[in-house]
């Protein structure tokens, strides 16, 4: 191959032009050093590449895999907390949870993020400051729940807060206006006193745990073991590749005692009003027993409070609103008021006195508006009225103070003291639920005990009309009576339904004749001349007895004037049906309700429940019966069954099936499980009727 | 003398080691830009190589005489395009640097063509002078000289560039005999001057990126980000590298354009240590056969010319490699025969064929 020639012109003029310095060798050195500083060069970036690759490279290496591995948690959904029927009371909803990768996080972020997100800057500092012994992968939970607004905080500003990780989690969806609020509590993050605490010690910074109420008894077997995905990402956070997934193992599913027809009626006999009085809602509590078993049916408490505030971590505000309320909405009153129980504990001293032989049931009292009992003069309620001359069952039924004045006195304090507590007063009854307080069954030794002091013979008259230094819970006495009604076994109450049933129930030998008495007087006094017939309900024989606890004597009450609301009686009732073979018990306290006529109507609406449900089943029963009976007359006469579904029991035609009802598996919201209870509480279909 | 010239005295050796770093750069372009909108790039490249060996043969049968003998018409033809590039230039990256060809796709990358002029421009003169010591008066008027241009393309701004228009004027006036008593006082001006363009010509993004190489750990995620990002993508390569395709760094694009200015660092990465040293001693023995051609010049013109492109592409190899390894800033300068991009290979050919130029008349006198 040849070139073209080079430009002759040139070359002509070469040789023209004055001789030129053009000789190169004067820059031979200067190309030396050129060539040295290129060795130079070549060494300087050699030896770069060896610091990086050859003497670090795993630091490296861990550095590119940070960048590009990376470990989300897959939070695992709490179990669900299920009615005895299955019904699901608290379940949880598909949101967003935000996490704060906090190896990528930078501080002057936090504010910025704080802002957009309606998070308290203070309380997020401290909760990082938490994690700090944590290893850095490990990410923080920065908020739960996500709105829409926080959405859309967190996708608009992705390129600024890298850190911010938006991850699906399961949200606890507890029902609303504050059912069940108490038994169910709530779930939070742990805290550092938790995290000291032995029990939760297995747990870490972050972990979401049951911090009330069955939540808390038993969040082991709600909660579930999270799990984690590995994955690879780019540089935008986009997953390229699943490297491993470990799965979250969700929580066990906890079945309750509790029956959500009755306790909806329960919540709204609580917070419905009484036109005499004029409120428009009670404070207090309503415990629903089955003395048989002990199975806690219903249990409210009144003021409540909204634990879907605390699902999502409590606000400061909203907290400030429930710790600064005077009625603590936060106190489980069916397990933590400890009030007197007024004439409620009547029977308890009817009976204490006929086992003990210190009376029976011809022992008469006459009743002249009162009595003088160890130089002191103590009134009957009826005063200045009087009841004449009572026996044990006019006393009960009309609930004649000076007959248990005389009664109690005659049986003396310690055989009170003992009877009340073989039916459970004085400690607590072992429920599981946290926070469960025992009461005060005053006994000599209680004083000497607690005051250092003798007992004075004549404060045993006020203990035996339920006052004085005696105090019960709702859950005590619905145990007490319940127990008594069955003729001595006081089972403990409990709320998992599955319950290893191995702990004895109290039991002592009564005599039943005695029990027979007792509840006949109770019997009289919600169906006869008594103070309890409100809680009266045809064709079903409800026994009960009616309670008015003074909180102060009437001579304080007087001298202070002022707020007299607070100081106003306590109305209780406790009542159980049917008088043969009880099946429910249940006692209502309605605060500063001043007479317990109006409590009986609480105990009434319950009961009305159960009974109505029981009727309604039997109907359904026998309706599925015939169905069946069709269904195998068609078989035998060899038509075609149609396929047969829908003829099935299973097809959700019974309530009493277990299983999710179908209203709440088609629509998992918070006011599903209430409607549909509310549904079957009230449904129109009884048959008999 | 000869009046014809022979492919046989072409640089062969220079050329294949060329080769091989250019096919080095299309294998790893194509592993970069894997899974992306970029993916076309590679047998682009081999285009755009293609193409530059076509300039290269176009440029060979021009002697270079001739060539200098035009330098003041090129030099004004650059200043133009450049002029023309800040009128009609597409903005890209923020910045004004390409011209787009209608029709082809193609942006054309004005300054780096303009090296070229440069290297002839400073050959031209230095010869011209016919001295064997370069006074601080001519000194200062080829300075001038380059600076028109070099200011031109600060102002696009690109900071890479324009310094390599100062790399081929050092390398020219140290080879002419500056004394090293200017190089003293161009030091300590220099010195002095440095706080002025701090405050003046340097641009915010251009401060920030010296800043960060001072101190990148200071903002990983803002401007120490690439600088980190890429000794992270070296360092993970190690001894032998994690094998093509499979740098986490670069195909997961954590790497900043792994295709261009941080080839060599996707490349580290999936070729680990034996790999870098393999392709840096190509690239050595490289300008060495260049500082070679130039030894064997028949004239000034011709080693200024030689030692122009060694000194262009011993710049280039510094300052890419040495940003890759973090031991200088982020200047966006491409790697010479390995970066994607046709301006970046078509003006290195060109160079590669001056070079040529010089050695096939080296026995003309």
């Amino acid at each position: 191959m040849i070139l073209p020639p080079v430009d002759p012109n040139l070359e002509q003029q070469g040789p023209q032009k004055p001789p030129l310095r053009d000789d190169t060798r004067f820059a031979a050195g200067k190309i030396a050093v050129f060539q040295y500083a290129a060795v130079g060069i070549f060494l300087f970036l050699i030896s770069g590449f060896w610091k990086l690759q050859v003497q670090h490279p795993e630091e490296y290496d861990e550095r590119a895999q940070a960048n590009s591995i990376k470990a989300f948690p897959i939070i695992a959904p709490r179990g669900r907390i299920l009615d005895r029927d299955g019904r699901v009371i608290v379940g949880n909803h598909t949101s967003h949870t935000l996490l704060l990768a906090r190896e990528t996080f930078k501080e002057e972020h936090l504010a910025p993020i704080a802002q957009g997100l309606d998070l308290d800057l203070d309380d997020l500092t401290r909760r990082l400051d938490r994690m700090r012994n944590q290893p850095k992968w490990a990410p923080m939970i920065l908020k739960q729940d996500l709105g829409p607004a926080d959405l859309a905080f967190v996708e608009s500003h992705r390129d600024f807060f890298p850190e911010l990780v938006l991850i699906q989690a399961q949200q606890r969806l507890y029902p609303q206006n504050g059912m069940l609020a108490h038994l169910i509590g709530y779930t939070g993050e742990i805290s550092e006193d938790e995290l000291d605490s032995p029990e939760l010690a297995k747990y870490d910074p972050g972990d979401i745990i049951g911090k009330f109420g069955i939540e808390r008894q038993y969040n082991t077997t709600l909660m579930g073991v999270d799990g984690s995905r590995q994955v690879v990402v780019d540089n935008r956070g986009q997953v390229r590749k699943e490297l491993a997934n470990k799965p979250a193992i969700p929580g066990k599913d906890l079945q309750l005692t509790i029956d959500l027809d009755l306790q909806v009626v329960a919540e709204l006999a609580m917070d419905s009003g009484v036109k005499e009085m004029g409120v428009d809602h009670k404070n207090g509590a309503v415990v629903a027993l089955d003395p048989r078993t002990g199975d806690v049916l219903a249990m409210v408490s009144r003021p409540a409070f909204d634990p879907n505030k605390f699902a999502a971590g409590i606000k400061r505000k909203d907290w400030k609103e429930i710790a600064d309320n005077p009625d603590r909405p936060m106190l489980n009153r069916a397990i933590q008021a400890q009030q007197a129980p007024g004439s409620t504990f009547k029977p308890i001293v009817a009976l204490a006195g006929l086992e003990s032989g210190a009376i029976d049931n011809k022992f008469t009292v006459h009743c002249a508006g009162g009595v003088a009992l160890y130089g002191r003069f103590q009134k009957c309620w009826v005063y200045p009225k009087g009841h004449g001359t009572v026996a044990l069952h006019a006393g009960i039924e009309h609930s004649c103070d000076v007959y248990f004045y005389t009664i109690s006195a005659k049986q003396g304090i310690e055989n009170l003291a003992f009877y009340g507590d073989i039916v459970g007063f004085g400690h607590k009854s072992g429920i599981d639920l946290p926070g469960e307080m025992p009461g005060v069954m005053p006994s000599p030794q209680w004083k000497l005990r607690n005051y250092r002091q003798k007992w004075y013979a004549g404060e045993t008259p006020s203990v035996g009309i339920g006052q004085g230094a005696l105090t019960v819970t709702p859950l005590q006495l619905a145990r007490a009576i319940g127990g008594l009604a069955v003729g001595g076994v006081w089972h403990h109450p409990h709320l998992r339904k599955d319950l290893d049933k191995s702990e004895k129930p109290a039991e002592w030998k009564l005599n039943q004749d005695n029990v027979k008495d007792v509840v006949d007087g109770m019997f009289a006094v919600v169906n006869g001349a008594g103070t309890g017939g409100r809680a009266y309900l045809p064709n079903v024989e409800v026994c009960g007895k009616t309670g008015s606890a003074q909180l102060a004597s009437n001579e304080y009450v007087k001298s202070v004037g002022g707020n007299k609301e607070r100081l106003k009686d306590n109305a209780w009732f406790v009542g159980f049906a049917p008088r043969e073979n009880p099946e429910i018990v249940v006692a209502a306290l309605f605060e500063h309700g001043v007479h317990g006529q109006y409590a009986a109507p609480i105990v009434k609406d319950v009961m009305k429940a159960y009974f109505d449900k029981k009727k309604r089943l039997a109907a359904l029963k026998n309706q599925q019966q015939n169905l069946t009976a069709g269904l195998e007359r068609m078989v035998t006469l060899g038509l075609p069954d149609g396929t047969g579904r829908g003829f099935g029991p299973a097809a959700g035609l019974s309530p009493g099936a277990p299983g999710e009802s179908p209203a709440a598996a088609r629509k998992p919201r918070p006011t599903t499980p209430i409607q549909a209870a509310i549904m079957d509480a009230f449904a129109p279909s009884r048959p008999e009727n | 003398m000869s009046r014809y010239l022979s492919p046989r005295d072409i640089d062969w050796p220079l050329l294949i080691i060329v080769l091989l770093i250019c096919g080095a750069g299309v294998i790893q372009i194509y592993s970069a830009t894997m899974d992306t909108t970029f993916h076309s790039a590679w047998w682009r490249q081999i285009l755009y190589v293609g193409c530059g060996l076509l300039l290269m043969w176009f440029i060979l049968a021009i002697d270079y005489h001739s060539l200098m003998h035009h330098v003041p018409m090129m030099y004004g033809a650059s200043v133009v395009a450049l002029l023309g590039t800040a009128a009609i230039g597409a903005t890209v990256f923020g910045s004004k640097r390409w011209i787009p060809i209608p029709g082809t796709g193609i942006h054309l990358q004005v300054s780096e063509f303009v090296k070229l002029v440069i290297i002839l421009l400073v050959a031209r003169y230095l010869t011209d002078l016919k001295r064997d010591e370069l006074e601080i008066r001519e000194m200062l008027i080829l300075s001038g000289l380059v600076l028109v241009p070099m200011a031109l393309v600060l102002a696009q701004p690109d900071l890479g560039t324009s310094l390599t228009y100062m790399a081929v004027l050092i390398t020219g006036a140290f080879l002419a005999g500056l004394r090293w008593k200017y190089v003293a006082a161009i030091a300590v001006v220099a010195v002095l001057v440095v706080p002025v363009g701090w405050t003046f010509f340097l641009k915010q993004y251009q401060k920030e990126r010296l800043i960060s190489f001072m101190d990148p750990e200071r903002d990983p995620q803002g401007n120490g980000y690439q600088l980190i990002q890429s000794q992270i993508a070296v360092g993970a390569g190690g001894m032998f590298g994690k094998g093509i395709t499979h740098g986490t760094q670069a195909q997961l694009r954590f790497l900043p354009v792994p295709h261009t200015d941080f080839i060599f660092s996707a490349f580290a990465e999936e070729h680990g240590f034996v790999g870098v040293v393999v392709v840096l001693s190509l690239y050595f023995v490289m300008i060495m056969r260049i500082v070679q051609n130039a030894q064997t010049a028949p004239d000034r013109a011709g080693m200024y010319i030689c030692m122009g492109v060694a000194g262009l592409l011993l710049f280039h190899m510094l300052v890419n490699v040495g940003m890759v390894v973090g031991r200088m800033p982020v200047t966006g300068i491409p790697l010479p025969f390995m970066s994607a991009g046709g301006s970046s290979i078509w003006s290195n050919f060109l160079a590669l064929g001056l070079v040529n130029n010089v050695r096939l008349r080296r026995f003309v006198n």
